[in-house]
């Protein structure tokens, strides 16, 4: 799924600018404590929280993520978005809660680090 | 190993200082890259070397992590002044936890630091003295 499909799937608002949609993301990791996003996240993944800090920030880079989504119209304040934006870091900010959020991207085959439902998408013959 | 070979930087962490929370495992990341250490590694010791800053960021008032690379293995050694921990055992279990809500609030505290940093590294050691502080020293095999 690109991150242009994630925008449209959350009708999400993109609060970067300088940004390439077109990268395919791999998986996805939902959570505001940041110690489960490191140690669940694979490279490439979207992030999917409602912490909306420096800190969600410098955690997707460390863990090479490719995206971070916020959830219930959070949004980090304006000088990490300007940074995000000088790093060409996609951000973006949904209405929906992280469970909606979550549903929503699944149905459309976007899943998680669990190697038992990947293969469950798989077999369903979904993306 | 020739000291010619080896290549030490040393980074100052401040306690509570959010705003440069994480900067120091940056770099790092940042120089491992551009000598070329392969993504995988990089990537582990990036993470550990994070949550390693982080525990020092919420829990002491000051420490220093090095980070020594040379061409076997990557070293960092975190060294603070802090509180120590009392159970060393209890600690690097899953989910104990003794963050505060504020702590929480800044998305750490969920109990998963210390695994995060031995389940990254190839060697993990950690010792401490209460009401003194902390060392973790982890290796990462190139």
């Amino acid at each position: 799924m690109t991150l242009e499909e994630v925008r449209e799937i959350l009708k999400a608002e993109l609060l970067t600018h300088n940004v390439n949609l077109s990268i395919e993301v791999c998986s996805a990791c939902a959570s505001d404590m940041m110690s489960d996003v490191l140690a669940l996240t694979e490279p490439g993944a979207l992030i999917i929280t409602g912490l909306a800090t420096t800190q969600t920030l410098r955690t997707m880079e460390i863990a090479d993520a490719a995206a971070v989504v916020f959830v219930r119209g959070k949004r980090p304040d304006d000088d990490v978005i300007a940074l995000a934006d000088k790093k060409e870091i996609p951000l973006m900010s949904t209405e929906f809660c992280m469970h909606d959020a979550c549903g929503l991207l699944f149905l459309r085959g976007l899943c998680g680090v669990t190697e038992q439902v990947k293969k469950l998408l798989n077999k369903n013959g979904r993306r | 190993m020739d000291e010619d070979k080896k290549f030490v930087q040393e980074y100052e962490i401040r306690g509570w200082d959010f705003t440069r929370a994480g900067e120091a495992s940056c770099e790092i990341k940042n120089l491992l890259k551009d000598i070329g250490v392969p993504q995988d590694i990089i990537r582990r010791v990036a993470i550990a070397a994070y949550e390693a800053e982080m525990n020092v960021v919420m829990y002491a008032q000051k420490g220093k992590m090095r980070c020594q690379i040379d061409p076997e293995r990557i070293k960092i050694v975190l060294e603070d002044e802090g509180p120590g921990i009392d159970n060393i055992e209890r600690a690097m279990r899953d989910g104990f936890s003794t963050a505060t809500p504020e702590m929480r609030e800044m998305g750490f505290g969920a109990g998963m630091g210390l695994p995060n940093m031995k389940r990254n590294s190839d060697k993990f050691y950690i010792v401490s003295d209460v009401g003194r502080g902390t060392k973790l020293e982890m290796l990462f095999e190139l």
